[in-house]
């Protein structure tokens, strides 16, 4: 018996569902022409005029917004509303130049924990739950998102952030947690110091809702065996809010998409072309309700697909697949946004060349992430102890670029082979 | 008393030592010593031949980085004891050592040894005056 946190949307028709959507768009788009710049230039040289925009399927009229768009805008570019009606700032993950930051009014947080709050209870969740939130806090969305939706289910909300593994499973077999929220690997390596310590029989976790980075079916088999829980998948982004853009059901074959706020297209990357459902392609959000920070027509890069087939939990919301790529090469790695360009900038910085490998695998299901780079003749020194502090050096700048540490290895020089073409710069053996 | 080493780059690879000897062999090269550092990931060849200012040519050419250092080769008797008083010295003028390898030379009881400290000038003052000749 399925429950839902606000079924009358949960479960809308087509019809009621369309209804909603026409009159959101219409709205929404007279908001970001009135109040942001880019969106209302963008449409002027588009030749578009908000009263072009009578319903949901004029969409297509507007012009698409890209990550570079929004970090061309940054901080105050796109923000729809005064800064004394914002209350939250939240942030991208990690990376020197190219951040967003996203701007929320006290209404974009309700809507957005109510978003989450609809994943919680479709996993099981109710208010005599125990919601273990391991997901990072701060400017990363994935920690308030969940808090903010176990409070509004009224489960009791354990903060807990990523980290400090043992407290973790102190507090958990403690404190009864019954509902784990953090990064599929994360939940893996749980899993793992949980049966190392002998404490499986002490836990009561039920279900994980698990998010923030691609996972495979095999890695949903794996953690449900280890943990005894069902496994459902989240997804979200910062851009447009944080987790729950979607979530998966007790049928776990894709995530429902909260399509009264956040309305999904399917394009073809290349040639930017709507394509129709069940069709692979790039998945497009446009914020149907968001105040401060609404993003129009925004390409997330993620390939997926989009489809309507009956759902035998009951909602009608629309189910987008898992993830399968990228359209750009962003790598997602243990949760965070690298970009290539990103790591060349930095080896260039330190005064390396720009010939370099980023080799990223995962084991025992944690992502390793290996950059290979050819030695420099200048940093070469007989003594391994000057070698190896310039090695130091070069981790702390991609750490600080990156938000997250690769694993560095100098090679000989003229070892990377060099392209004619396109270079091979990355190699993800990552089976997800 | 100082003398040319010859540095190598060498990645953590099947092959590596090949290639490189195998170069300076095809120039005709004779290695007399040839000590490597070695961490996880990559290893720093050190070697003392006959024509250091040629093989580093060589090496270059043939895609390696490599340098030459400036280090103290000494000459010592091939005896229990020799290297221990050379010690004794440094360690009492508080001389640090980078690092240090030794090996039996061509002249028969003779060794050498191969120092790299910080301030080799003074290094070799000390040497001189208790009185060390230089290999070569």
């Amino acid at each position: 018996m399925s429950s839902y946190y606000q079924e009358k949307i949960e479960r809308a028709s087509r019809d009621e569902m369309r209804a909603l959507q026409d009159e959101r768009i219409v709205k929404q788009v007279q908001h970001v022409y009135k109040n942001v710049a880019p969106y209302r230039e963008k449409m002027k040289e588009k030749g578009v005029e908000p009263g072009d925009i009578k319903s949901i399927d004029d969409l297509g009229k507007l012009p698409f917004t890209t990550k570079d768009d929004l970090r061309d805008g940054y901080p105050y570019g796109y923000l729809a509303m005064p800064l004394a009606d914002c209350v939250r700032i939240q942030s991208t993950s990690g990376t020197t130049g190219k951040r967003v930051v996203a701007f929320y009014t006290q209404h974009d947080i309700d809507l957005w924990e109510d978003c989450c709050a609809r994943s919680i209870v479709a996993v099981g969740g109710t208010k005599d739950d125990v919601v273990h939130v391991s997901y990072g806090y701060g400017l990363f969305t994935g920690g308030p998102g969940l808090n903010g939706g176990s409070h509004k289910v009224g489960s009791l909300t354990l903060p807990m952030s990523s980290g400090l593994t043992e407290r973790q499973i102190q507090f958990m077999t403690d404190l009864g947690s019954t509902i784990l929220c953090c990064t599929p690997s994360y939940a893996a390596m749980m899993a793992e110091t949980i049966h190392a310590e002998g404490l499986i029989d002490d836990i009561k976790l039920k279900a994980g809702i698990f998010g923030a980075e691609a996972w495979s079916e095999e890695m949903r088999r794996d953690i449900e065996k280890n943990l005894r829980i069902k496994a459902y998948d989240i997804y979200g982004l910062t851009e447009t809010t944080g987790p729950g853009v979607s979530y998966e059901c007790s049928e776990q074959t894709g995530m429902h998409v909260n399509e009264d706020h956040f309305y999904p297209e399917i394009i073809d990357p290349d040639t930017l072309e709507l394509l129709p459902e069940d069709s692979k392609g790039e998945i497009v959000f446009t914020n149907l309700t968001k105040e401060a920070f609404p993003l129009m027509r925004y390409r997330t890069r993620d390939i997926t697909r989009l489809t309507r087939k009956e759902c035998s939990c009951g909602r009608t919301l629309v189910k987008m697949a898992k993830p399968m790529g990228r359209s750009d090469d962003m790598l997602i790695i243990r949760g965070v946004n690298v970009f290539p360009s990103q790591i060349e900038a930095v080896l260039l910085g330190q005064g390396y060349q720009a010939n370099y490998v980023i080799i990223v695998d995962r084991v025992n299901h944690t992502d390793t992430f290996e950059v290979q780079v050819e030695m420099p003749e200048h940093i070469f020194s007989d003594e391994v102890r000057k070698i190896e502090k310039s090695e130091g050096e070069l981790l702390l700048a991609m750490r600080s670029v990156l938000g997250i540490s690769p694993k560095v290895r100098l090679v000989a020089p003229r070892s990377i082979p060099r392209s004619e073409g396109k270079a091979v710069r990355v190699i993800d053996k990552r089976k997800i | 008393m100082i003398i040319d080493q010859l540095s190598v780059f060498s990645e953590n690879r099947a092959g590596m030592l090949a290639e490189i000897t195998g170069q300076l062999a095809e120039a005709a090269i004779d290695i007399e010593a040839l000590t490597i550092a070695d961490t996880a990931e990559f290893g720093v060849l050190r070697l003392i031949v006959d024509a250091p200012k040629k093989a580093l040519t060589v090496l270059k050419g043939g895609g390696f980085v490599a340098s030459l250092t400036p280090v103290i080769a000494l000459k010592m008797k091939n005896e229990p004891g020799s290297l221990a008083t050379i010690a004794k010295i440094l360690a009492d003028a508080e001389v640090s050592i980078e690092y240090l390898y030794a090996c039996v030379a061509r002249e028969e009881g003779s060794a050498f040894v191969v120092l790299r400290v910080e301030d080799a000038d003074a290094t070799v003052a000390l040497l001189t005056a208790k009185g060390y000749e230089g290999y070569k």
